[in-house]
């Protein structure tokens, strides 16, 4: 507010001319946005509802389909689960202790947002695929991994790894140990400091995490798509359901993805409430 | 304050510890295993044929090209949203994040249904002798799309805290509106536009979900390094030679992660310094 209020206090009131440059950046900046950003979701929609609603219904109806929404619900309550747990023991190990190599940790818990999800699910091929390092072991004791649901999981977790942790670094950073360190000399154990001191602390955060490592998690394409083997009605997620659906019926596979669409915006209209109701303890570079 | 006051340290550094061995390092090591066993000529050898150099000048000259356009419109955005007052304004703010948390595949198809010639945007293009579906065109606009949030959520905490005495004082001095950006925003803005610009790049080098749809993975002409990586493991079960492409993909990531920690490092001292 203040940069703004300077800004119109510079030389008093704006002459026509700085006056119209403004209004032409405001509506060049809502051009670029509706044009790359709104366009786009509308064709979704649209595309969905283009053969009606009954088609609509019918389409996402299909086995295939509710398969493909199980397994992704599925996926998500065991990836988003780890990584909540990693998060906060990440934060806790990070912040209320010295020891060595922890930059490179903290480097390394960043690591999987610049790798490429195809590289990321590449890579488990190589250890748990057929002819990976652990390959002919697994098939010996009978587990699958790739083209199954632990493959699926696996891949989930490494893309959304850094979600929740992310957010709660920064937060445990700045708030500091001494309310953990004055419960401890009043006679708290570890998991009462925990419960009682840390979490309520920083639950906003814990929470917004979760929603952002939840909805990477339900989306995620290309990780998913390396390590599925794309088995309709067994180890297809959402998205890669839309995938198949797209080479054989357009409409159909709209509709599916604007369930996904669907999912998007009530995640980022609850970012915005939370960012909105507790900014002050998330952290908002991203 | 003593190393370790509280409890829980070995809980929880062994956690962490455990699911990053086994989901991140192990993997990690498996790709560099396999580049290490293939040799720099067998490296080469997998990596210097026509179809991949083609797939790697597409996928970070197209990436190049998009993080730019991703700075310009990135700036305008987050100026016109930090700045200005305006009706919707909060609605075109939560919007900058969509292409974060729109799964891919559905932002491939979207802009594929957009852009195709029977599309609302790709018909009305056609007339004019633009084709942005399956061309390079399209693998550049996925590209910009999946950029431009870094862009615009890492200029914007900035272009907040930047006080305004800067300009006031160049105002002062008889600065044009033009000057004041040029000689005074914009060097302030150096560091995190390039930090934006690396976060941009990084994305549209491995992206894959958003573009494969749009590029229609034509031989020699759209197909990006992701998608013959999932070629060479989907149907040619061809491990070694995803595992070379994906050594070179790796590498850059590596690489611009070490250039956002060297910016991020420069900005902060930058705003000690003022």
């Amino acid at each position: 507010m203040a940069a703004v209020a300077a800004v119109v206090s510079i030389g008093g009131r704006p002459s026509w001319s700085v006056r119209g440059a403004r209004i032409a950046l405001v509506v060049a900046a809502v051009t670029v946005l509706a044009w790359l950003l709104v366009l786009p979701l509308l064709a979704i929609f649209a595309e969905a509802f283009r053969q009606g609603v009954a088609f609509f219904l019918d389409a996402i109806r299909q086995p295939d389909t509710l398969a493909a929404v199980r397994l992704t619900l599925t996926v998500a309550a065991i990836a988003v689960p780890v990584n909540l747990v990693f998060g906060l023991a990440a934060a806790w190990a990070m912040t209320h202790f010295h020891f060595r190599g922890k930059a490179l940790l903290g480097a390394l818990i960043d690591l999987p947002f610049s790798v490429s999800p195809v590289v990321a699910g590449m890579m488990l091929i190589l250890v748990f695929g057929k002819y990976g390092w652990f390959g002919s072991w697994l098939e010996a004791h009978g587990w699958q991994v790739i083209f199954a649901l632990p493959g699926l999981v696996l891949a989930t977790v490494f893309v959304t790894l850094p979600f929740v942790a992310r957010e709660l670094i920064p937060l445990m950073q700045a708030q500091g140990s001494e309310q953990e360190e004055a419960a401890l000399t009043l006679g708290a154990n570890g998991w009462q400091i925990f419960f009682r001191v840390t979490l309520p602390r920083v639950r906003w955060a814990l929470l917004y995490g979760v929603l952002l490592c939840n909805a990477r998690a339900m989306g995620e394409f290309g990780a998913v798509y390396v390590v599925s083997g794309h088995l309709r009605g067994l180890t297809n997620t959402l998205p890669l359901q839309v995938d198949q659906l797209y080479e054989e019926n357009f409409s159909a596979a709209f509709a599916v993805a604007s369930l996904l669409a669907l999912l998007t915006l009530v995640t980022l209209g609850v970012k915005r409430v939370l960012e909105w109701r507790h900014g002050e303890v998330l952290h908002a570079d991203h | 304050m003593s190393r370790h006051v509280l409890p829980g340290f070995r809980l929880s550094a062994g956690y962490t510890l455990a699911v990053l061995g086994g989901c991140v390092l192990l993997p990690l090591s498996a790709l560099l295993w396999t580049a290490c066993e293939l040799g720099p000529a067998g490296w080469w050898a997998q990596v210097a044929t026509r179809r991949v150099l083609a797939s790697l000048r597409l996928s970070f000259g197209a990436a190049l090209l998009a993080a730019s356009i991703d700075v310009i419109l990135g700036l305008l955005i987050a100026w016109v949203l930090v700045r200005y007052r305006f009706a919707f304004r909060r609605v075109c703010d939560a919007l900058v994040d969509l292409p974060f948390a729109l799964p891919t595949a559905v932002a491939g198809i979207a802009l594929t249904a957009l852009y195709a010639p029977n599309g609302w945007i790709g018909s009305r293009l056609q007339p004019l002798g633009i084709e942005v579906a399956y061309t390079r065109l399209g693998v550049l606009l996925a590209m910009v799309f999946v950029g431009l949030p870094f862009v615009v959520r890492t200029l914007q905490p900035v272009l907040e805290s930047l006080e305004s005495d800067l300009e006031e004082a160049a105002y002062t001095l008889g600065a044009s509106p033009l000057q004041r950006f040029s000689r005074v925003l914009l060097p302030l803005l150096l560091p995190t536009l390039l930090t934006g610009y690396a976060l941009a790049l990084a994305r549209a080098i491995g992206e894959y979900g958003s573009v494969v749809f749009i590029s229609g993975n034509r031989l020699f002409r759209t197909e990006i390094a992701p998608y013959l990586i999932v070629q060479k493991i989907d149907s040619q079960y061809d491990y070694r030679g995803a595992a070379a492409l994906g050594a070179v993909m790796l590498a850059a990531s590596l690489l611009l992660l070490m250039a956002v920690a060297v910016l991020q490092r420069w900005t902060h001292r930058w705003a000690v310094l003022r």
